[in-house]
Parts: C-alpha cells; structure tokens; sequence
C-alpha cells in the first residue's frame, strides 16, 4: 500500500487510540486540521474531546494510532515537541497557577533565562506587561504583572490563558472550551482572537459546546461521540440549524439519523 | 493593594521579623546579663546551622508539595559512612587530608543517592512521600543500627586536616564555619527559588501539578532532584554536626525530625505546596535553635522547652493564618 501523502494536511491525527486504565476513551479517530483553516470540535460531555487535542500537544501519550505535523511523523509525544512545531493551547482547565504572579504564569514551562539557568526577571516583566495592555486590553490599574492569579476574576485568568498562547507565535492555536465563564463581551473579544488566526493565515481547533458560538467562525465541524468521530461536516454544507439538530438527535438516540 | 504578590511575601516576611525580635526582647529583658554577652551567640552559631541547612533543603521539598521524614535518618547513615570510612582509611595508612576528601565525597554520594531512591518510590512507584518517607526513615536508622551494632565512631584522626576547618573551622576564633555555611547556603537557597528556573518549577509544581504538566515541565525530573538535594543537605549537616564533637554518636539525627519542620512553618512556608520562603525559615530556624538556650538562660528548667516550643509554634502560626485571611 503506497505511504498516503500526509502534506497536504497541517495535522494529520491517524487511527488514534487511548484508554485510561481499562477504559477506552478514543477508539481509533481519524482527525485532520488543514492549512489556515479553524476546525470546530463538538459532541457531548465525556465524548473524548480534551483528551484528542491532548494527545496532540503531547500531555497524554497515545496507545496507538499516527500523527503527522505538516507531513512529518511525530515520534517524540511531549509538550516540549509540541511547542517546538508550533502548537499552542488554551486548556479547559486553563493551566494556571493561582498562587503565582502573573509573569510566572505566562512564562511557566519556558522561562526566558540566562546560559545558567537564572530568570530574566525585567524582561520576562516587561513582554508579560505588553501582552497585558495590548493582547488581552487589561486596563485596569488593579492588575499588574505582579498580580497574583488566584485573586483575578474568571475572565481575567481566561484572558491570561489566551494572552499566553497568542503571545507565543504558533501555526496551531487550540482552544478548548476557551468562553467558559466569559460575559459576553469577553467571549465576543475570544471569538474575535480566533477569527484574527484565520485571517493572519493560522489554523485553530476551537472546542466549544455552544454552537452558536462555534459556527460562525469555524470551515469545518467534527462531531466526536464516544470516542469515535461521529459526523464531519464542511460549513458550506450544513446550516447552523441542521447542525444544532444533528447534535440533539444524537445526545438522544445515539445515532446520527 | 495586597493582592500582588511582593506586598504578600513583603507582610509575611515582616511577621516572621516581628515574632522574631519578639522573642529575642523577651530573652534580653529576662535575662539581660547572658543575651548581652557574646557566648551565647557564639553557641547558637555553633549548633543552629545543622538543623538549620536541612530546613532549607526540606522547604523546597514542602513548597514543591511533598513531604521527607526521613532526613534526620540520611543525616545518621550517611554520617556513619563518613566516620567509618574515615577510620578504616586512615587505620590502612591513608593520609588525613586525602581520607576526610574521600570520605566527604561518599558522604554526599550516600545522601544523594537515599534521596534519590525517596524520589524513585514517589515519582515511579507513586507512593505518598509522608508514607513512603516513614519506611525510609526506618530504613536507613535501622542500618546504621546494624552496621554500627550501637557503636560510636571516633573522628579524631581527621581534626588537623584542611576540610576539617572548612566544616567547622572557626574565623577570627569567633564565627563557625557551619554559621558561614549556613549562611551562604541561605542566600543559595533563595536565589534557586526566586531567581532560577528550577526553583520556579518547584513552585509551579507544588501549586497544582497538572498545570505544571500541561505546560511542559518535567515534573518527576523536579521532584527527583528536590528529594535528591534534600538528601545532600542531610548528608553535609552529618558531617557538620560529627566534626563538631569530633565523634559519630550512632544516634546522630534523632530529635532534629520535628525541631527542623517547626523552623519551616514557623517560618511562614505554607504546608500546602506553591508558596515559602526561604528567608521565613532562617530566621525560623533560628527562633527554634534558640529557644531551648534562651530557655535556660532567663532561669526557667528545661521541662518548660516543650511548651514554649508549642506556644510559639502555634501563636506565629496563628498570626500568619490571620494575615493571610485577611488578603
Ligand atoms: N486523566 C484521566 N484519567 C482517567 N480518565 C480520564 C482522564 N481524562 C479524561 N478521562 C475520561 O475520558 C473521557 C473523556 O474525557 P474528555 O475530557 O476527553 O471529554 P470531553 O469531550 O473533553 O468532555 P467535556 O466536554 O466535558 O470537556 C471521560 O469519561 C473522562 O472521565
Ligand atoms: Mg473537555
């Protein structure tokens, strides 16, 4: 069987599979994200959503399957790897650690040091200060880069979630269930950033269970239900009704039609 | 504004002052004539620093969310190396100097590797520190119990040697070494906690491990080496504390288990991982190394040692708890 060409593709997720103890949570899911292009990732509570896009970045390792990253295989499954190829993500659970300052938090995992180790501490202020003010639009004289996370509002440690990720220059931005807890505005501003990928000629996953959040600013739907990829849908072919309806037949009855 | 976290560490670290020069007025106005000599502060510096360098080392261990009862056991096998190595070289004609370097060496290889193997039960067996650190501490008591049979060991043969007086050499007649040491391995301590890489992972670990997973930090690798320093710290403050009576008691670590975790909290480290400080536990250390001298000297007997400790324990903590719920 000839080697299937794997380029055309950003990412190219190839029957992957991964159990937790004795449960299987993903059974062999085929999942692909093109150049410039945002994929919407739904389905229920539990369908195995997090633990897809956490394969790819590296967090879990998986128990079988293939991933290719612009045609190349990926061997090593770490965090590090991740972000060397150029993926970023918001997490669900945001990632943060609330009771460190907030250059700490945006810098955590890849300090900008010195040859031996020791913290830049100005610089890594000063780029945490910018992000501040220009990524994220804090205004507030309230909240420094001293700031103390655990004392933020929701939106605010969201707002640093995402600050992070874009302040890192990335080809793949994730963002899983990124308007958790945003007022409108908020969530305006976040699905906002994720049409600037696209336009910018990025690509994004953005995991939602709002629909109407998620359709407008995504090329593509894929449904994952149990573990398995339940329905692909291009926008072009697919109104937001018949989408929304998709789903609710298949929370109900556990089938697409 | 005491939601940054400089006005936080800022108001603790005072608190922590405050209890101190608390305690020291109390000590001067009780007994003006021995705390206004320099004896007595002569002898703190002398005893202080053996507890007080495993405070620094075991405050790493608490801020990165774990726990190491098994210190003042390191601190006992590794000691006993020490010594009986030192004895068998010299008593096969090795010269002193070369003997305390070789001795000093498998001194601190001891101590890492049993902190290496608490990190090993912990990060690939996954057991609880508290639980797996209590077999340890049993562990490595027991064996110097079995190798030493309930014998002491004399270190005599190494007094004239060089390292003998960069261990606990005294400056001008005066200053110990071991306050010396004590000293700069404070300031060590918390320029890895403040200023390095790795004493930001330690943090980040200890505040919420998944985190510090989902954002590529080697957590095990961090927990690996906080255990493995812990155990080098416990092996230098055995030869500190041997060289200082020039003898290895077989006992040598017991009754510093507890005496060193009460310098940590009184010190104001959080018992939950995430946050401490190191210079909260220096000066910790030196409230609780001083406590039992100060004791004496202001005319009470020893039976008051226990429940003075208790009081200052739980006062300091209390005003710490309070400052922090008010934030
Ligand atoms: N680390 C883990 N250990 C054990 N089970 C896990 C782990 N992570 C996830 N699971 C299980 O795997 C299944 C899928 O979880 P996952 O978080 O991927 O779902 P999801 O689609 O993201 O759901 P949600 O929309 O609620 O976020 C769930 O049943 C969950 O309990
Ligand atoms: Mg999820």
């Amino acid at each position: 069987m000839a080697e299937k060409d794997y380029s055309r593709k950003l990412v190219s997720m190839v029957e992957i599979q991964k159990s937790f103890g004795k449960v299987e949570v993903l059974k062999s899911v085929n999942f692909e994200v093109g150049h410039n292009e945002i994929v919407g990732l739904v389905g229920d509570n539990g369908a195995g959503k997090s633990t897809l896009i956490k394969i790819l970045t590296g967090v879990h390792q998986p128990n079988g399957g293939e991933i290719y990253f612009k045609g190349e295989k990926i061997t090593i499954h770490s965090v590090e790897r991740s972000r060397e190829l150029g993926i970023e993500t918001v997490y669900q659970e945001q990632a943060l650690s609330e009771q460190q300052t907030m250059w700490r938090n945006i810098f955590m995992g890849r300090e900008i040091t010195d040859k031996l180790g020791f913290l830049k501490i100005k610089q890594q202020r000063r780029e945490t200060e910018k992000i501040l003010r220009e990524q994220m639009g804090f205004t507030s004289k309230a909240i420094n880069t001293e700031s103390i996370v655990k004392y933020l509002s929701g939106g605010e440690k969201q707002g640093i979630a995402i600050g992070r990720s874009l302040y890192f220059d990335a080809d793949l931005i994730i963002l899983d269930e990124p308007t958790m807890g945003l007022s409108l505005a908020e969530t305006k501003k976040a699905l906002d950033f994720i049409r600037n990928v696209k336009d910018i000629g990025k690509s994004a996953i953005f995991i939602s269970h709002n629909i109407y959040y998620v359709y407008p600013v995504a090329d593509r739907f894929v449904i994952l239900d149990r573990g398995n990829v339940a329905g692909r849908f291009l926008k072009s072919k697919i109104t937001q009704d018949e989408l929304f309806e998709k789903m609710v037949h298949l929370a109900k009855t556990g089938k697409m039609r | 504004m005491g939601k940054t976290f400089i006005a936080r560490e800022l108001r603790l670290e005072i608190s922590i002052l405050g209890v101190f020069i608390g305690i020291f007025l109390l000590f001067l106005i009780g007994s003006p004539r021995t705390f206004t000599r320099f004896d007595i502060y002569y002898s703190f510096m002398s005893t202080i620093p053996f507890s007080g360098i495993m405070a620094l080392a075991i405050t790493l261990v608490i801020i990165s969310g774990e726990m190491d009862l098994s210190f003042p056991s390191i601190m006992g096998f590794s000691g006993w190396v020490f010594a009986k190595l030192s004895n068998v070289l010299i008593e096969s004609g090795t010269n002193p100097n070369l003997t305390i370097l070789i001795t000093t060496l498998c001194c601190f290889a001891t101590g890492i590797i049993a902190g290496a193997l608490n990190g090993m039960l912990v990060v690939k067996i996954r057991i609880p520190s508290l639980v797996a650190t209590i077999g340890t501490m049993f562990f490595w008591r027991g064996l110097v119990n079995v190798c030493g049979q309930g014998f002491g060991e004399t270190l005599v043969p190494v007094k004239d040697t060089f390292l003998f007086k960069v261990f606990i050499g005294r400056l001008g007649e005066a200053i110990p070494a071991q306050a010396l040491w004590f000293l700069v391995l404070t300031a060590a301590f918390w320029l890895i906690l403040k200023r390095h890489k790795f004493g930001s992972h330690v943090l980040i670990v200890g505040d919420n491990v998944e985190s510090a997973r989902m954002m590529g930090i080697r957590v095990n690798r961090v927990k690996m080496t906080v255990f493995m320093q812990m155990g080098f710290c416990a092996s230098l403050a055995g030869i500190l504390a041997s060289l200082e009576v020039t003898y290895l008691w077989p006992s040598l670590g017991e009754g510093y288990l507890l005496r060193t975790l009460a310098a940590v909290f009184v010190g104001g480290t959080s018992v939950f991982g995430g946050v401490g400080t190191m210079f909260g536990t220096f000066i910790g250390a030196i409230i609780i190394g001083s406590l039992e001298g100060g004791i004496v000297a202001i005319g009470l007997t020893g039976f008051w040692t226990q429940l003075i400790y208790g009081l200052i324990i739980v006062v300091s903590l209390s005003i710490y708890s309070y400052f922090r719920r008010r934030e």
